[in-house]
């Protein structure tokens, strides 16, 4: 989906796009040393998942949060989470301890195992078993990833880009999943499910097909099974690929990164600070987590979307224009060093200036083109106006069609689609239909304009994306004058101070003891 | 004038727009039976004549329609009632410059789940920066601080973290309904803090929760019940309202 914008409308100079990475690269590498010292208790259960652990005990408790939560308490006085589980789980398995991880973890629950820290021999032993189980789990990862290329080549792919992007959200995955193939049915391309209102605050990922949900509907492995298996059908149906997109944030971002690679998910919600300002959770559990997780989405071929556009909804549009371009250089560096490739980074902004601006417009316009031509080979991810959708109906679908002009004018790749009842009600499927035939028609009125859109060299959109990439530039240096994590402490990312000692989740953080070992992060760190 | 009817282009015309969504299939042939069923509810909303001006078939199941047409309803203005909130609702700058007005200082929320409650739901939808229905949570008021104990906190921690922030405000957020719990920890919250403060001096305590009754406040000690589809909104509305005057006052 890349390479049919060629573009160079802004002439940014290449050496000051070359100093904003570098900039980027210092902020964020020292974050990646503190990451590669820190385990959690996410990133030890989605280990535990990949080895093929998975159901809940009778009260809903997920058995990977039993067996984790015992091998902690067991090793409590020796060091706790910080050896990571593998070595003590596969030490008392091979002790004859139980014949399997199901096993082991009821018993473990139930007081009758004890787990110690293997050493010599038994460690090496313990190594070698954990790795060829977990190996199984990055082998089905990739299975999956090969399916979905195949399936691609047999329907097709979407007709054109940018992607539509289409949100359904009842609460009720039974509910969800006829809404989704109607949508697909009336041309989305990527269904997004969103989750239940506060999940990224859950400190485990529920369990099986659920059909209740705050506002949204719970991401849990049967979930994604049932709605993926839906969408094939639907693909099939429609003779091209529907794409299946949930949220790899929150406290459980490993685990669910884990559990959509094995379900075949196409895209995940994934940002590099969202969790932190948004819903304080510690930053070290966050970039730890966040780390792991794009592990995963690189090897399973995710497409990861990132979370700027929410820094839109809470500062202002135009002055806060450079904190996006900043947090989106962050997530490039991240995300390339997690091992995701440019066709992989959904990087997100958002269509949020309020219209009263005069030339909102051409400011939207430079913003998205500046994101364009900085990332010229990521799809970028669009997203429609939220904050100035007042109620008026009538005054918002015309904003969501000059959203869409955008889009199309500046080679979006990702474009959410936006409803005009955007805070009056959850989408009706009249709304979704309209708002649909919007999207059609700027894309057949004006899907090429882009060939003919040259801003004045010297002009107001081609001088406002340079001043954004120059604010930017100069808050990276603060960043890195500063430490990412001093800054974010400051309040320099959407209003929010978050310091890196406090937060919620930061008691499932534990830095890594010599003897620490992974086989996910060992297979995963392999290219 | 108190008496009127809808305006269209001409005083009296009584003309109305009308757009909905019926359970039939309006493809091909079956179009002219979806319109007249179409124009058969907007007759009988009161539409006469009726004028079916738009019909789009959505898939094989459903079809769009768009209604304009006269009504011969009166609206007298002179009958209007309107329920007024005992607080006027604010905008978060209104909320932050009443606090700075009244106060001189930040006003301190300290909120949580009590007992073995693990939905931090409620809450966090109430206090974190991301809000709820589109209104941002009270942690984006400047003026405001507040800190959000999370799940699972016992009454002596909620009543000695609220005396160690001195807080203006305590939010308690119940989800949990078995036996009756989240009325029992209510009184059992609302009883410790009494016991804790003086009366002049206690923080304002508000509790939330998809199964409270709004007129349970006295019952349960409290200052204010807020239930489901409550926004951060009016619980800084409310919150600056009743401190603000004490403020004053003080």
């Amino acid at each position: 989906m890349t390479g049919t914008h060629p573009t160079d409308k802004l002439g940014l100079d290449p050496a000051t796009v070359k100093q904003a990475r570098a900039l980027a690269r210092k902020a964020g590498r020292p974050i990646v040393t503190m990451a590669k010292k820190h385990t959690t208790v996410a990133v030890e259960r989605a280990t535990l998942r990949l080895a093929g652990l998975e159901g809940a005990d009778p009260d809903g408790t997920p058995w990977v949060n039993r067996l984790l939560d015992a091998v902690r308490a067991d090793l409590h006085e020796d060091g706790g989470l910080s050896h990571g589980v593998a070595l003590p789980v596969w030490d008392a398995l091979l002790r004859g301890e139980a014949d399997d991880l199901a096993m082991l973890a009821e018993k473990a629950s139930a007081g009758s195992v004890r787990f110690r820290l293997p050493e010599g021999k038994d460690a090496e032993r313990a190594r070698r078993a954990s790795r060829t189980q977990v190996q199984r789990g990055i082998r089905l990862i990739d299975r999956r990833r090969a399916e979905r290329d195949r399936l691609i080549r047999r329907y097709g792919d979407a007709p054109r880009t940018p992607w539509v992007y289409l949100i359904v959200a009842t609460g009720d995955i039974y509910e969800d999943i006829p809404q989704a193939q109607a949508a697909a049915r009336a041309g989305a391309d990527v269904i997004a499910v969103i989750r239940s209102t506060g999940q990224s605050l859950l400190d485990f990922v529920p369990e099986g097909a659920t059909r209740e949900g705050f506002a949204g509907t719970y991401a849990t492995q049967e979930n994604f099974r049932l709605m993926r298996a839906a969408l094939d059908e639907s693909s099939k149906e429609l003779g091209r690929y529907v794409r299946l997109t949930n949220y790899a944030s929150g406290l459980c971002m490993p685990e669910i990164a884990a559990l959509a690679g094995m379900e075949r998910l196409d895209m995940m919600l994934n940002d590099s600070m969202y969790g932190i300002l948004f819903r304080d959770i510690n930053p070290v559990r966050t970039f730890v987590d966040q780390r792991f997780s794009r592990q995963v989405h690189a090897r399973a071929g995710i497409i990861i979307n990132t979370g700027e556009d929410n820094y839109l909804t809470t500062a202002d549009a135009v002055e806060a224009a450079h904190t996006v371009t900043t947090s989106q250089l962050l997530n490039e560096y991240f995300a390339k060093e997690a091992g995701l490739e440019d066709w992989q980074l959904g990087l997100g902004h958002a269509f949020e200036i309020d219209p009263e601006v005069p030339d909102s417009f051409r400011l939207e316009l430079a913003h998205a083109l500046l994101a364009r031509e900085l990332f010229p080979k990521a799809p970028l991810k669009w997203m429609p106006p939220t904050r100035h959708m007042t109620g008026d109906v009538f005054r918002g679908y015309l904003l969501d069609g000059f959203f869409n002009l955008v889009g199309a004018l500046t080679g979006q790749g990702i474009l959410l689609v936006g409803m005009m009842t955007e805070a009056v009600v959850t989408p009706w499927l009249s709304d979704r239909d309209l708002a649909l035939q919007n999207v059609r028609y700027v894309m057949n009125a004006a899907g090429n304009l882009h060939q003919d859109f040259r801003p004045e060299p010297e002009g107001f959109i081609v001088q406002r994306a340079r001043q954004v990439l120059a604010e930017s530039i100069d808050l990276l240096d603060r960043i890195v004058d500063d430490t990412l994590l001093d800054a974010i402490a400051d309040g320099t990312f959407g209003l929010m101070k978050r310091p890196a000692d406090a937060g919620k989740g930061l008691d499932g953080v534990a830095r890594k003891s010599a003897a620490y070992y992974n086989p996910a992060s060992d297979l995963l760190e392999e290219k | 004038m108190s008496v009127i009817r809808p305006y269209g282009d001409t005083t009296g015309d009584g003309m109305v727009q009308l757009s909905f969504t019926l359970p039939v299939n309006g493809e091909g042939q079956n179009l002219k039976l979806a319109e007249g069923a179409a124009a058969q509810l907007a007759q009988k909303m009161g539409m006469d004549p009726a004028l079916v001006v738009h019909a789009k078939p959505m898939g094989p199941d459903f079809t769009f329609f768009v209604v304009y047409g006269r009504v011969h309803h009166l609206v007298d203005t002179s009958a209007v009632t309107v329920v007024e909130r005992d607080y006027p609702l604010l905008t978060p700058k209104e909320v932050n410059a009443a606090v700075k007005r009244a106060l001189r200082r930040r006003l301190v929320v300290v909120g949580g789940c009590i007992g073995t409650d693990a939905h931090t739901v409620g809450i966090d939808a109430i206090l974190n920066i991301k809000g709820f229905a589109g209104e941002k949570g009270l942690e984006y008021y400047r003026e405001l601080k507040v800190v959000n104990l999370g799940a699972q906190v016992s009454v002596p921690q909620l009543v000695e973290r609220a005396r160690a922030e001195k807080a203006d405000a305590v939010l308690v957020s119940q989800v949990v309904t078995q036996r009756d719990a989240h009325l029992l920890n209510t009184r059992e919250m609302s009883a410790a803090f009494r016991e804790a403060y003086p009366s002049d001096r206690r923080p304002l305590l508000v509790v939330g929760g998809p199964r409270f009754d709004e007129s349970m406040a006295v019952e349960l000690g409290v200052d204010r019940v807020f239930v489901r589809g409550t926004t951060p909104a009016e619980v800084a509305s409310f919150l600056v309202h009743r401190l603000a005057r004490k403020g004053v006052a003080a």
